[in-house]
């Protein structure tokens, strides 16, 4: 069961009204999740603080995206890197090579993202499970080379180099405004993440999960169903590329790569699945976790893989679900 | 009125046919069953009728138009909804959510108005959910409203795809055994919500192997054997017919 939408209305109603706003995803989740980004530069001692919070932020942004696929429409994508890379590189190339503002170029990426998603979408969700992920594997494979290989545009191996983000004057640096830039954008992509679950389109999402057939009789088009969240998730994953590609200040290939597509899976099914506010603990944790674990050195890969294991030996639904689970059983008890 | 027609339908698989020159009329209101064997090809007619499979030769019509070989999700539009055998429960939503995904044609669907939630779709979801619970109420599993899907005992959820198809407001609710797996207390039950269903104008078709039930509540009996038409009629004429007699119990009678 997914933690994102309200199920239980009757008997939330009977309490008072703000504790029922509290106990709904998009009243008390959302609220919490702003509560904490505004209290959290309170706890950043410098710098470094900031950038592994912006880094964590803009994962979770593809993350949150990214969980409408995997956790809730119940497809999986081995290549969501690649639309983040290309993201990154749309607004690399029109801002550097073509002096475009970059907002604009920011839109541009997203919209090409959109309408290449959409066009590999049909012919690549047709298959299911493993051959799914091989296709995905495969796209992203692809988009990882051209960047790579193309290096008159993207620069090759090498990657761009960005300049600021500037909006209308307003030039977009320094740690803290990055900070608060991509926090608002994760509580916006949130609140629509929550929005879309609980919606008729969210439920015929969650139910083609379940069985394709049986949504089907009932009316839902899940080909169409599955593209449109192939073509949110792709969008989702260009916006916080292009954002990164600003607050780096450059872009290398290895960001649109394979072993960056399996992180992000890895963070959704990590933090728990179908669940807004578990793909947000996946990518904080998993992005977090590696800074943490510097201090064992050579060690860290293991520490950090025997932690991944324990996670879903123990707690299969993700941190994040199984901790609330933990929760409602503990009261109810 | 005829309000289904199915005509010279055949279904091959491989060198096998599952469903052989198969014709039949299904009249408006009516409770109309499928009965036969097992592997006479019951199930492969409802998943012709229900766009699960296409046909390999022949035709159906629905209210005159032609309907074989349109998918699913579009015959649902055309008033077609059904429950299945094998269940086919969202078993990662809530008992009501399930219902509630049968409202998905009659529900605002696009893609912005969800996604910003406007008024409209807050609206419409809360009397939507209305609605299914009252339909859950109606089919017997009112109880189990809040509950996850997948904790549901067998029973209710054959109840539950019952709503579910009931959710679409469809003009011909399409029932695969809904009996199946049920006790005698429980048959009687879904007995009655057919009848109920029934009373309300929809038309019914039913797959079952339970003959109390199908004797009890069919207008009309359709008897399928290795995949042709044995014979059809009243369940009086059914009863007594001697090739029914013998393909059920395989002895000369």
């Amino acid at each position: 069961m997914t933690s994102d939408v309200d199920v239980s209305m009757p008997r939330v109603r009977r309490r008072s009204g703000l504790v029922c706003a509290l106990m709904k995803p998009r009243t008390g989740g959302l609220g919490l999740l702003a509560a904490i980004i505004t209290l959290l530069p309170l706890a950043l001692p410098n710098a470094y603080a900031y950038d592994i919070a912006i880094n964590a932020g803009l994962n979770a942004i593809v993350c949150v995206g990214l969980n409408l696929l995997i956790g809730y429409a119940g497809q999986i994508s081995l290549g969501h890197a690649a639309f983040f890379g290309l993201g990154a590189y749309a607004s690399g190339i029109l801002t550097t090579r073509y002096d475009w503002p970059a907002l604009a170029a920011l839109a541009t990426g997203a919209v090409l993202v959109g309408v290449l998603a959409f066009l590999v979408a049909r012919p690549i969700l047709r298959l299911k499970g493993h051959y799914l992920a091989m296709a995905t594997l495969g796209l992203g494979v692809i988009i990882s080379i051209v960047l790579n290989t193309e290096s008159w545009i993207t620069g090759g191996p090498d990657g761009l180099m960005l300049n600021d983000f500037t909006v209308m004057g307003w030039k977009l640096s320094g740690d803290t405004t990055w900070y608060w830039t991509v926090g608002v954008v994760l509580l916006v992509s949130v609140w629509l993440s929550l929005n879309l679950i609980d919606s008729p389109v969210g439920r015929a999402l969650r139910a083609l999960h379940g069985t394709e057939i049986g949504a089907q009789v009932v009316g839902v088009d899940t080909a169409h169903y599955k593209v449109l969240v192939f073509v949110v998730s792709a969008v989702m994953a260009a916006v916080a590329g292009s954002l990164f590609a600003h607050y780096a200040g450059m872009v290398t290939p290895g960001k649109a790569g394979f072993m960056k597509s399996v992180e992000l899976v890895t963070m959704v099914v990590f933090g728990g699945m179908a669940s807004t506010f578990g793909a947000i603990v996946g990518a904080v944790s998993l992005t977090v976790l590696p800074q943490l674990l510097v201090a064992f050195e050579d060690y860290e890969p293991m520490i950090l893989g025997a932690i991944m294991i324990g996670t879903m030996v123990f707690m299969r639904r993700g941190l994040f679900v199984s901790l609330l689970d933990l929760l409602k059983t503990r009261r109810r008890a | 009125m005829t309000l289904l027609r199915v005509d010279h339908l055949s279904k091959q698989f491989g060198g096998i046919a599952a469903v052989d020159e198969l014709s039949f009329e299904v009249e408006a209101g009516t409770i109309h069953s499928i009965i036969g064997p097992n592997g006479a090809g019951k199930t492969t007619v409802l998943n012709l009728i229900t766009g699960v499979y296409t046909p390999s030769r022949g035709a159906i019509y629905l209210d005159g138009t032609t309907v074989s070989g349109k998918p699913p999700h579009e015959l649902a539009a055309h008033g077609l909804s059904r429950t299945f055998q094998n269940l086919q429960i969202f078993t990662t939503m809530t008992a009501l959510e399930n219902v509630m995904v049968g409202r998905h044609l009659r529900l605002d669907r696009r893609f912005l108005p969800s996604l910003f939630r406007f008024p409209g779709v807050v609206k419409h979801d809360a009397a939507a959910r209305e609605h299914c619970m009252g339909l859950m109420e109606f089919v017997g599993c009112g109880r189990y409203v809040d509950a996850d899907a997948a904790s549901l005992p067998y029973g209710a959820l054959k109840r539950l795809e019952i709503a579910r198809a009931l959710a679409t407001e469809p003009k011909i609710l399409l029932l695969d055994e809904p009996a199946a797996g049920l006790n005698a207390t429980e048959s009687r039950e879904v007995d009655a919500v057919i009848k109920k269903i029934a009373a309300q104008g929809i038309t019914v078709i039913l797959v079952e192997h339970d003959m109390k039930m199908v004797m009890g509540i069919s207008d009309r009996i359709l008897v399928l054997n290795y995949g042709r038409k044995l014979t059809e009629g009243t369940p009086a004429e059914i009863a007594a017919h001697p090739e029914v007699i013998s393909a059920y119990l395989g002895a000369a009678a």
